[in-house]
């Protein structure tokens, strides 16, 4: 029993109205999964819990034993978090704004450890400029530097796709896969479902707040997943 | 869906019992101000109102403690009952605070001459006033409900802090005009009266303080308290019924 | 309170310090507003050279309260563009230590702002505003301010209303400190009784700070949480 993510019965309500209802799933650890649904499902909500940046209305998540987010503090350093929000300041230059985040984590060897990102992600050229000069798919290659400036042991990612071209997302699923093979776990909020088909090993359908489906993702299929939508 | 409690369409009993209290208190202690207490000699029957003015005052006081009672113990529980108390105080307290100053203002302009003046002690209550209007304007512009309940809870516990050092500052200086009823008067204020001189005075007096600093406020804030409940309710069901 | 800590709100101080090193936004916005305020003074209450030691008093500390507000509320909201601000709330930072780092950023803005307005009066009324205790009293005020701002503007960055809200919500809060700042200033300008009077408000000003600092600290924790 290795779950490192545990989701009992989670609902999440804003004025009244349920955002998640009575979630309930587990991920084991080094396990990729991924989280599909339409615009409103509460991807982007069960995320926000997952970081403990929301409170649950009803129901428990533990992340490693530990219950979010009233322990949230012995996990923190292991969450990284890349959304379509960038989280980034646009007048810093990319190295300042990495400097400031591994800072905020208390990274060893920074700025080695910049360098080093900056060339997976292609942007050592770009190190000095600031970000507001960067293109949407040059800033969210930064922010997924970020989010793994730290080493994070749990990558939680909301929609990481947007705005990446071709290359950048190769790129991506490469570091994904790698930081899989390294032992990571990673829940990845996506409507791409091709791409969750082909790289998941587990896949969570949501629709109007509840799970439709938790099972392998070689044994689900597109013709399921627009089936659940329809529904 | 979690199961909704009904809420009973009549009021319970013990409102019912401190409606009726209330109502033969205010009765009571309105015969005794107006007609058992004696006239002044200075001012004549428009002194009689401040039988109503201070301890309207106090009553304000007692409904901004409720709030800021509530606002603490929210933050602490989560329970949305101590929110519902720290609004019922603030909308209370409020309307206290104007009966207060209405109260004064009638009766400064045959004594002062004036409706108003920007006198410390006028000041100190309009700013508590003003305080707490923009508590109720800080909640008119949060929709989501446990945001609201929670920043107000916040809010709250400044203004209080804000509107007891402005009270404190108010004793420190000493030019104000008001006339002092406890304790030594400030040489400058104008319109003073002997608490002893007049017959009946401190009945009256000692009657109506715990009638509009205690009864009035707790009574009102117990139905508005129902009032907040009833709606959060209509509110919840609104919102299962878009569910379905 | 250990060095961790420190360490911490001084990171979080040198982001928004940079941050405005580059942009200016903050400073210019604030100082064009404290000039146009004061000019438009100046004009509603007919002063000149001659004018009224406490009309001055007011005017410049309710200027740069104003200003202070608009420079916490354009703060926060940056904080928000980009939502910045979430990734430095999931990261191991001690809430507290956001706080301090952000309000001590606030603080230095305003007393930036504060200083230009001062030398700005004393030229143009001609009154003796260049004194020591002045800056003390600018100092005193900024420090409680910016406690409560900050803690006030993260809030109401969160809500509908926004920029209207803060305030709405900041003015009654502040006034005691602007009220004691204003009072202590006025012997100080008239340069007469100064001792006595001003001790008791410099005092008074020194425990809010104290008293809204604290508060600040402890409630900063409710305000950021979702």
């Amino acid at each position: 029993m290795s779950a490192i993510i545990q989701v009992e019965a989670l609902s999440k309500a804003y004025s009244y109205k349920l955002a998640l209802k009575q979630v309930s799933f587990e991920v084991e650890r080094q396990s990729f999964v991924g989280i599909l649904g339409h615009n409103g499902s509460g991807k982007s909500t069960l995320i926000k819990l997952l970081c403990g940046l929301s409170k649950p209305t009803h129901g428990r998540i533990t992340i490693g034993g530990w219950s979010i987010p009233q322990e949230l503090g012995a996990v923190r350093a292991q969450l990284g978090l890349v959304s379509h929000a960038l989280m980034l300041s646009p007048m810093l230059t990319a190295r300042e704004n990495l400097r400031f985040y591994g800072r905020l984590y208390d990274v060893p060897a920074l700025d080695e450890r910049i360098n080093s990102l900056l060339e997976t992600v292609g942007l050592t050229r770009f190190a000095d400029q600031a970000i507001k000069t960067f293109s949407r798919g040059m800033q969210q290659r930064l922010s997924i530097a970020r989010a793994f400036l730290h080493d994070p042991s749990i990558l939680l990612l909301d929609e990481p796709f947007t705005g990446l071209d071709q290359t950048a997302s190769t790129m991506l699923i490469n570091l994904l896969e790698q930081a899989q093979a390294q032992g990571r776990t990673i829940v990845m909020v996506t409507h791409q479902v091709e791409l969750a088909l082909q790289y998941c090993d587990r896949l969570l359908v949501l629709s109007r707040g509840q799970l439709q489906y938790a099972g392998q993702a070689t044994d689900f299929s597109l013709a399921q997943y627009e089936e659940i939508l329809r529904r | 869906m979690t199961t909704i409690s009904p809420v009973s369409p009549a009021p319970r009993a013990g409102l019912q019992v401190m409606s009726a209290t209330t109502l033969i208190a205010v009765a009571v202690g309105l015969y005794l101000a107006l007609i058992f207490a004696g006239t002044d000699i200075d001012q004549g029957n428009i002194q009689r109102i401040f039988y109503i003015h201070m301890p309207a005052f106090f009553g304000a006081f007692t409904a901004f403690s409720a709030t800021v009672l509530g606002g603490i113990l929210y933050l602490i529980t989560r329970n949305p009952r101590w929110d519902r108390m720290a609004v019922a105080g603030v909308e209370v307290g409020l309307m206290l605070s104007l009966v207060n100053l209405l109260t004064g203002s009638i009766w400064a302009r045959p004594i002062w001459n004036t409706w108003w003046t920007w006198d410390p002690r006028l000041t100190s209550t309009a700013v508590m006033v003003l305080t707490y209007a923009a508590y109720l304007m800080l909640r008119a512009g949060i929709e989501q409900p446990e945001q609201r309940r929670r920043f107000a809870a916040v809010y709250g516990i400044l203004a209080i802090v804000t509107v007891v050092i402005t009270l404190v500052i108010i004793r420190v200086r000493d030019d104000t005009i008001h006339p002092v009823v406890v304790g030594t008067g400030s040489t400058a204020a104008e319109g003073t009266f002997d608490v002893q001189a007049t017959r009946g005075v401190t009945t009256a007096l000692l009657f109506n303080l715990p009638v509009w600093g205690l009864l009035i406020p707790i009574t009102l804030m117990m139905f508005r308290m129902r009032l907040e409940q009833l709606t959060e309710h209509v509110d919840r069901l609104k919102a299962e019924l878009m569910e379905r | 309170m250990t060095p961790l800590f420190w360490r911490a709100c001084w990171l979080i101080f040198r982001k928004d310090w940079l941050q405005e090193q580059r942009s200016r936004e903050l400073i210019s916005l604030m100082t064009l507003f404290g000039l146009l305020s004061t000019l438009t003074f100046s004009f509603a209450l007919q002063l000149d050279r001659l004018s009224r030691v406490e009309s001055v008093s007011g005017i410049l500390w309710v200027t740069i309260l104003f200003a202070m507000i608009l420079g916490m509320d354009r703060s926060a909201g940056n904080d928000r563009e980009n939502e910045t601000f979430l990734a430095i709330l999931l990261s191991p930072i001690p809430r507290a230590a956001i706080f301090i780092g952000k309000s001590i950023a606030n603080g230095l803005f305003a007393l930036t702002i504060g200083a230009i307005l001062i030398g700005l009066m004393t030229f143009l009324y001609n009154l003796p505003l260049l004194q020591p205790m002045i800056f003390l009293i600018l100092l005193l005020l900024v420090v409680g301010l910016s406690s409560v701002g900050t803690l006030l503007a993260t809030m109401t960055v969160q809500t509908r209303s926004r920029s209207t809200l803060l305030p709405i919500v900041m003015l009654p809060t502040a006034l005691p400190l602007v009220l004691a700042a204003v009072s202590a200033t006025i012997p100080l300008i008239a340069q007469s009784d100064v001792n006595n009077s001003i001790a008791m408000w410099i005092q008074l000003m020194a425990v809010l700070d104290a008293v809204y600092f604290t508060l600040a600290v402890l409630l900063f924790d409710f305000v950021v949480e979702e």
